[in-house]
């Protein structure tokens, strides 16, 4: 026991990635528990439309923020608040003809349950307070975009992004990094194929597969959960294309940097856990400490979850959507960058050897000079010889290794 | 090297008219250490040349250097483009979870071979090569021997006009390397290049020429009869090891013992002797050096070279 004890120990010492996994991920969960895990909303952003209605809003007190306020708009233009995040307003209060009005944005979840919670308890302290003789006015609540608060509603869009992570990230990871396992990758890199020919045939499949997944997760979001998909299908279109170009990229990139599949699968995972746990998709992002919010804005799928939330729940259109698409390409563009150098160098060691000599067209042979002089070896005195041959005086004949084997033992097919 | 090393340069003949492919002083460095020092290796067209050369010799270095894998940091490389060069890596280099046919087929398209050619060249390759029943198998389902026959087929379905093999027969049983042999050798006749690693001397010595490499530098070069001529001193075989200075210029091979004297060595003289010249292992006989022999020889004149230099191999170990 004890050698496999010492074994084991030697062996994790040398594997610094799940070493590294091993302290960094305890402290990751603890930093993310500690400081984001959290469903509780202690602001929640409000917009005021209508004469007296910002007044209104700052008398409902916290967790009511007024963030902006419009004394001669109504309702539409509440809604449209709502509706495209312009402000970051969960809650609308309008008023003018009529009984006063609160809108709610369904699609924040715990913002809009929070809201209920706490406009509940001002009717409570407004209902005792008439017993001592003041009128009250009962505000009309409306909740929007989902009105009965289903849980499925927000997860589901939010999971359309887990899953390209998924096949994005996870899967493509695997796939390049099984060429470097099998030997595979050192024939593609003397084949004539372009480094981009073999990039984009790589992930072209992962592309396609994700993109059927994406559908059919849709579809039974929509057919069996009955989530409502109710703004355009080319803007989530072009929002879950962008994503997926950063997760396919991430996923090359993890590739390029890991020399087996189960380290590929380890940073893969590192990559994923904080975007489920960061991204909006579970905690909001309103409740996750101000110190560790700005990775949510680094991570990818926060971008898209707000791109597929927007366009699935409220219709949102693409314009005040600029933002998030503005983020996923520069990400995009980034990772893409990273990942086509990264396999490029992997891919094509002889490149000083093309780059100077190739010639491009027809049989014409390369002959190449290079430019780099190496330091020598004094090739008298045999030095720097590596760990090589044990030589003639030292070695059996019958282990059959050059300048030792017979042929005669070697069962030689002459 | 002995072979001819006319120079056609960039712009030179076609492929069809071209006299060699391959390096002059090529240095090849990783990190601080020299992997190839000042290599000269030329494969003429139509010829098996072959690579010999122990662990950490420089093989598979200056084999990737020919297929293109891994830049010179110094000297000359003289390749056709890479569309005309076949390489098998270390291994088989098919992937495991195609079939054979797929296999080929991957190949063949990335080479631009026509559909038809393909087709009619995979099956005659894989018929000689006894894999015709095997074409719809997974690649990792075949045997070795069978996976490394896929790979070299794979490697020169496009009739390359280099063909660069990194031991094909390593790990092979004899029938598999009777059809690799066929199969290389059908690759020459087509008129390609064909420069082979190999851990195997009996067979460097079908070879037109043979470069044997120890720790990156070339230690003989040339036919393998030119190789064996040029080996210096004699060769003798005894039953016993033999003793005294003597002992580290034996080496076992089959049942009995190799002796190299260089010129001016002593004689027979070392031998043991409990029971007379004639003991344990009965007397030395002076025998005809092959291949073997003279590379091992080189190897072993290169380290006593070296250690008399105080570079070479450290004395205190005798594994023997």
């Amino acid at each position: 026991m004890w050698a496999m004890i010492v074994k084991e120990f030697r062996q994790v010492r040398r594997d610094r990635r799940t070493l590294a996994m091993m302290i960094v991920l305890p402290v990751i969960l603890l930093i993310v528990f500690g400081y984001a895990a959290s469903f509780d909303v202690s602001k929640i952003p409000t917009v005021a439309a209508g004469p007296q209605a910002a007044a209104l809003v700052h008398s409902l007190g916290k967790p009511f923020e007024l963030v902006a306020a419009a004394p001669d708009e109504g309702r539409a233009w509440a809604q449209t608040q709502l509706r495209n995040n312009t402000s970051g307003a969960d809650v609308a209060v309008v008023t003018g003809s009529g009984p006063t009005q609160v809108l709610i944005d369904g699609s924040q979840l715990f913002s809009a349950r929070t809201a209920l919670g706490a406009l509940a308890a001002v009717q409570e302290k407004a209902l005792a307070e008439r017993a001592s003789g003041t009128p009250v006015q009962r505000p009309q609540v409306t909740v929007l975009y989902n009105p009965d608060l289903k849980t499925s509603w927000i997860m589901i869009p939010g999971l359309c992004g887990v899953i390209l992570v998924f096949i994005g990230t996870i899967i493509t990871s695997l796939g390049v990094v099984r060429e470097r396992q099998t030997g595979t990758l050192e024939q593609l890199a003397v084949m004539p194929l372009r480094p981009r020919d073999v990039f984009l045939g790589k992930i072209t499949p992962y592309f396609v597969v994700a993109c059927v997944d994406l559908a059919v997760v849709l579809a039974i979001g929509v057919a069996v959960f009955g989530v409502p998909f109710r703004g355009s299908y080319a803007v989530f279109g072009l929002g879950a294309l962008l994503f997926l170009f950063v997760t396919l990229g991430l996923g090359v990139l993890i590739s390029s940097v890991s020399e087996n599949q189960g380290q590929a699968i380890q940073l893969s995972m590192m990559v994923m856990l904080p975007q489920v746990l960061l991204s909006g998709l579970i905690f909001p992002l309103s409740s996750i400490a101000v110190g560790v919010r700005w990775i949510s804005y680094i991570l990818p799928l926060t971008y898209f979850n707000e791109i597929s939330r927007g366009v699935m729940l409220r219709a949102e259109p693409i314009g005040p959507l600029w933002q998030p698409f503005v983020f996923l390409a520069l990400l995009g563009l980034i990772v893409f960058t990273l990942a086509t150098l990264r396999f490029r160098s992997f891919l094509a060691p002889a490149a000083p050897r093309r780059g100077k000599g190739r010639a491009p067209a027809g049989p014409q042979p390369v002959a190449v000079a290079a430019g780099v002089e190496a330091a020598g070896v004094d090739a008298a005195t045999g030095a720097a010889r590596p760990a090589g041959p044990a030589g003639p005086a030292g070695t059996e004949a019958a282990t059959g290794t050059a300048g030792q084997s017979g042929p005669g033992e070697a069962g030689s097919p002459r | 090297m002995t072979a001819p090393s006319p120079d056609p340069g960039p712009a030179g003949p076609a492929v069809a008219t071209q006299e060699w492919w391959g390096t002059e002083e090529a240095c090849v460095t990783f990190g601080d250490k020299l992997a190839l020092d000042h290599v000269t290796f030329h494969a003429p067209p139509g010829q098996v040349s072959a690579v010999v050369g122990g662990d950490g010799a420089g093989r598979t270095t200056l084999l990737r250097c020919l297929a293109g894998a891994h830049a010179v940091s110094s000297g000359r490389v003289q390749l056709p483009p890479p569309v005309r060069i076949g390489y098998l890596s270390a291994g088989s280099g098919v992937y495991p979870d195609l079939t054979v046919d797929e296999n080929l087929a991957f190949r063949a398209t990335a080479y631009r071979l026509p559909a038809a050619t393909a087709r009619e060249r995979s099956a005659e390759l894989l018929e000689r090569a006894d894999l015709s029943g095997a074409r719809d198998r997974l690649a990792g389902q075949l045997s070795g021997g069978m996976r490394q026959k896929l790979g070299v087929i794979a490697s020169m379905l496009h009739q390359p006009d280099l063909l660069v093999l990194d031991e094909p027969t390593t790990g092979v049983d004899p029938v598999s390397r009777a059809d690799l042999w066929w199969l290389i050798a059908r690759a020459a006749a087509n008129g390609a290049a064909v420069v082979l690693a190999t851990s195997y001397l009996d067979e460097a010595e079908r070879a037109f020429e043979v470069l044997a490499l120890d720790a990156g530098r070339e230690l003989a070069s040339g036919t393998p009869e030119q190789i064996v001529a040029a080996m210096p001193g004699t060769l003798r075989v005894s039953d016993a090891r033999p003793e005294g200075e003597a002992r580290r210029r034996a080496w076992r091979r089959g049942g009995r013992w190799r002796i190299w004297d260089p010129p001016g060595a002593p004689g027979p003289a070392d031998l043991p002797s409990p029971a007379g010249p004639a003991g344990p292992g009965g007397p030395a006989d002076e025998v005809t050096p092959d291949l073997q022999d003279a590379v091992t020889v080189a190897i072993l004149a290169r380290e006593l070279a070296g250690a008399r230099g105080g570079n070479g191999r450290p004395e205190g170990g005798d594994p023997r």
